[in-house]
C-alpha cells in the first residue's frame, strides 16, 4: 500500500525512466537484428567455401539435393591441395611478399609519422595531408603508371616487382594511423627524453616505439591485410605461375582447360584467408584502439 | 651544481609577440629561486629557454659560467620536473630513474645506487617495480623528482609540478620538495602560478609579469616592500585592497582622505617618504590582515574606520568580511569571535605601519 503511494508521489522524470527501458530495449532489438543481418551476409559466403570445400567433385557436379548441405563430407581437397607444389609456392610467395612489404612499410611509415607529427618543420602540415591524399588515390588508376615502372625496372613477372609496388598502398595510410598515434603522445613525454640525454632515434626507439606499440601493430595488420589480399597489382603484373601470390594464383592456376577444380579452389581460398583471420583474432583490441587513438582526448 | 644567469633574455614568436621582454637574473649557487606570475607572463617559457626547449630569441643564458645558448638540452646537465609527470609509461619506476643514466652509459652498479638512494629520500623504495599507471597522483610525482635527482645535475627546474595534484597532496608536496632541496642542495628554479607556493618555498622570489620580471627577492621583502601595485596585489591572499585616496597635509602631518568622511592619518615615520607627494590622488593599499577589528596596539599605528560588510566568510580561524567604498572592493580579516552582520555598520582598525601607496599613473608603490 505505501509503496504504491510511494510511486504515485514520484517526481515525473522517474515515470519517464521506464520508458527510457522500453527506448533501450527496442534499440538493443533494432542493434541484434541489424548485426544478425550483416553477419549473415558477410558469413555466407565463406560458409559456401566451407561447404564446398568438404564435397567430393562428384557431389558439386551433382545438381540435386541443397547446395549448403554436405552428404559426403571429405578432406580430399585439403590433401590434394596441400599436395600440389603449385599451391605451395603460391603459399611461399604470398608469405615472401608479405613479409617484406610489411617490414617495408613499417620502417617508413614509422619515420616518416615521427618526423610529421614531431619535428616541426616547415610544411609538415601539408606533407601529413598529402599522404593522406595518397592513400584516396585507388589502385586501378596506378596500375597503368606502375606498370611502366616496374616494367623498366625489369621487375615484371617477379615478386620484387609486387614488394616494390604494394607499400605504395600500405605506406600511407599505416603513415596516417601512426601520425595520429604519435601526435596522441604528450610532448613533454619527448621534452623528459631530450633533457634525460636521448638523441631523436634514441627517442623513437626507446620511447615512441614501445609506447606507441598499439599503434604499430594496428597499422602492421593492416599491412598484412592490404599486402595478403592484393588483387589488382598481381593480376597485372605477374603471368608466370612461379612468381604468383595466393590470391591470383588459386582462381587462375587451379583450373584445368575448362575444368574448374572448385572444390580444391575453395579449400585453397579458405586456406589463404586463414593467415589473417587468425591475426585478427589474436590482435584484434590492438587493431580497434590503434584506429581509434586520438580520436579522443585522453 | 652551479649558477644561473640570465643576461637581457628575449624570446619572440612569428608575428612579432613577446612573450619574454629582455629579462636579467642571477641566480646563486644552491639557491631555490621561484619564477611566478599569471598566466602568460612568460615564466614558463623563460624555464623552458633555460633547459633548451625553446629556441632563444635575444640574450644570452650562462649555467656554471657557461653560455648554453647553442647546447641541446642534454648536454646542459639540468634536470627537469614536468606539470604531468612525463614519466615513460611503459617503464617501471626504477627504469624510468635510470633512464637518463642509462643513455649516458653510467655502470649498473653505480646506476643501481643512485636510483636507490634517490628512492629512499623520496620514500618510494617500495614502489621501484610498478610502472607509472599503478601509481597515485602524488608518488608519480616523487618518482619525477627522483628522475631528476638520480642525475645530481648542475640545476633542477620544476615547471608547475604541483599543479595536477589536490589542495591537500599539494601542501605535502610541497614540503618534501623543500625538504629534497634543503638535503641535496642543487640550484633550484621552480615555476608557479600560486603565490603561496612561492613564498614557501623560496629564497628568492621573481615576479613577472607581461613578460617582464616586476620584482626580485626574499618573500618577505616582497610581502612587506611590494615595488609595484601588480606585486603588491599580486603577492598575499586575499590579495592587497587598492582604495583610491587623497594625500591631505595639515599643519605638517599627513592624512589620507578615502571619502568625504572618512579620513586617516599617515604615521610620523612614513611623512617624510610621502611628502613630495601631498596633494595629489594616489592609491592606498592595506592587506585585509592589517584591516582588523583587532585591539589597536602602539606600533600599529591605529586609524579607525566604519565599514558596512556585504559578505562575511567565516574561514574557522578567521573570518573574511568584504566591504564597499565608493566602488573599490575592501576585504579585512576579523576575529571570528567578532559578531559581524551583513548590512550592521563595523568598526575596523588600520594598522597605517603597514600601509602603501601606490602612484596611480605609473603603478609604482611610492
Amino acid at each position: 500500500m505505501s509503496a504504491t503511494t510511494a510511486n504515485r508521489t514520484l517526481p515525473g522524470i522517474y515515470h519517464r525512466a521506464g520508458s527510457l527501458r522500453a527506448e533501450r530495449r527496442w534499440a538493443l532489438w533494432t542493434s541484434y537484428a541489424s548485426l544478425i543481418l550483416a553477419a549473415i551476409i558477410f558469413l555466407a559466403p565463406p560458409f559456401y567455401m566451407l561447404v564446398t570445400s568438404l564435397k567430393t567433385s562428384g557431389e558439386i557436379a551433382g545438381m540435386a539435393g541443397n547446395p549448403w548441405i554436405v552428404r559426403e563430407p571429405t578432406l580430399e581437397n585439403y590433401l590434394a591441395i596441400i599436395d600440389n607444389p603449385l599451391f605451395r609456392t603460391f603459399m611461399l610467395n604470398s608469405l615472401i611478399i608479405t613479409a617484406c612489404v610489411v617490414a617495408i612499410t613499417m620502417v617508413i611509415s614509422i619515420l616518416a609519422a615521427f618526423a610529421l607529427a614531431r619535428m616541426r618543420f616547415w610544411g609538415s602540415q601539408v606533407l601529413a595531408t598529402g599522404v593522406f591524399l595518397t592513400y584516396l588515390v585507388p589502385d586501378t588508376l596506378l596500375f597503368i603508371p606502375l606498370y611502366q615502372i616496374v616494367g623498366g625496372l625489369g621487375l615484371l613477372n617477379s615478386i620484387w616487382g609486387l614488394v616494390l609496388v604494394y607499400p605504395t598502398l600500405t605506406v600511407p595510410f599505416c603513415t596516417w594511423i601512426m601520425i595520429g598515434y604519435f601526435a596522441s603522445i604528450p610532448r613533454e613525454l619527448d621534452e623528459a627524453a631530450l633533457i634525460d640525454g636521448a638523441t631523436w632515434p634514441q627517442m623513437l626507439l626507446k620511447i615512441f616505439i614501445p609506447v606507441a606499440l598499439p599503434g604499430i601493430i594496428a597499422a602492421t595488420i593492416f599491412a598484412f591485410t592490404v599486402s595478403w589480399a592484393a588483387f589488382v597489382y598481381p593480376t597485372a603484373f605477374v603471368t608466370t605461375p612461379d612468381e604468383m601470390p595466393l590470391t591470383i594464383g588459386v582462381v587462375s592456376q587451379l583450373v584445368r582447360a575448362d575444368t574448374f577444380a572448385w572444390g580444391q579452389i575453395m579449400a585453397g581460398a579458405l586456406m589463404a584467408a586463414l593467415p589473417p583471420v587468425i591475426i585478427y583474432a589474436f590482435l584484434m583490441d590492438y587493431y580497434i584502439a590503434g584506429l581509434t587513438a586520438g580520436a579522443t582526448k585522453g | 651544481m652551479a649558477q644561473v644567469s640570465l643576461r637581457k633574455i628575449v624570446k619572440a614568436y612569428e608575428g612579432g609577440v613577446q612573450a619574454v621582454k629582455g629579462i636579467d637574473l642571477e641566480i646563486d649557487d644552491h639557491e631555490f629561486v621561484v619564477l611566478v606570475g599569471p598566466s602568460g607572463c612568460g615564466k614558463s617559457t623563460t624555464l623552458r629557454m633555460i633547459a633548451g626547449l625553446e629556441e632563444i630569441t635575444g640574450g644570452e643564458i650562462a649555467i656554471g659560467g657557461t653560455v648554453v645558448n647553442d647546447i641541446p638540452p642534454r648536454d646542459r646537465d639540468i634536470a627537469m620536473v614536468f606539470q604531468n609527470y612525463a614519466l615513460y609509461p611503459h617503464m617501471s619506476v626504477y627504469e624510468n630513474m635510470a633512464f637518463g643514466l642509462t643513455l649516458r652509459k653510467f655502470p649498473k652498479a653505480e646506476i643501481d645506487q643512485r636510483v636507490k638512494k634517490a628512492a629512499a629520500i623520496l620514500d618510494i623504495t617500495p614502489l621501484l617495480d610498478r610502472k607509472p599507471k599503478a601509481l597515485s597522483g602524488g608518488q608519480r610525482q616523487r618518482v619525477a623528482m627522483g628522475r631528476a635527482i638520480v642525475r645530481d645535475p648542475k640545476v633542477f627546474l620544476f615547471d608547475e609540478p604541483l599543479s595536477n595534484l589536490d589542495a591537500k597532496l599539494r601542501v605535502q608536496m610541497r614540503t618534501e620538495i623543500k625538504k629534497v632541496h634543503q638535503t641535496v642542495k642543487t640550484t633550484t628554479i621552480y615555476v608557479t602560478h600560486d603565490q603561496v607556493e612561492a613564498m614557501t618555498l623560496a629564497d628568492r622570489v621573481v615576479v613577472m609579469n607581461h613578460g617582464v620580471i616586476e620584482q626580485v627577492g626574499p618573500p618577505q621583502e616582497l610581502y612587506h616592500s611590494p615595488a609595484t601595485k601588480f606585486v603588491a596585489g599580486f603577492i598575499g591572499s586575499p590579495a592587497m585592497n587598492f582604495i583610491p585616496a587623497r594625500l591631505e597635509e595639515a599643519s605638517g602631518a599627513l592624512r589620507l582622505r578615502l571619502a568625504q568622511d572618512i579620513v586617516l592619518n599617515v604615521p610620523e615615520s612614513r611623512t617624510a617618504r610621502y611628502r613630495a607627494h601631498a596633494g595629489r590622488d594616489v592609491l592606498f593599499g592595506i592587506r585585509p590582515e592589517h584591516l582588523t577589528d583587532d585591539k589597536p596596539t602602539d606600533k600599529a599605528n591605529p586609524a579607525p574606520l566604519t565599514l558596512t560588510p556585504e559578505v562575511i566568510e567565516p574561514m574557522g580561524m578567521e573570518t573574511l568580511a568584504h566591504f564597499r567604498l565608493d566602488g573599490a572592493e575592501i576585504s579585512a580579516r576579523l576575529d571570528p569571535a567578532t559578531p559581524a552582520v551583513v548590512g550592521v555598520p563595523l568598526r575596523l582598525i588600520a594598522h597605517m605601519d603597514q600601509m602603501h601607496l601606490i602612484d596611480p599613473v605609473t603603478d609604482k608603490v611610492l
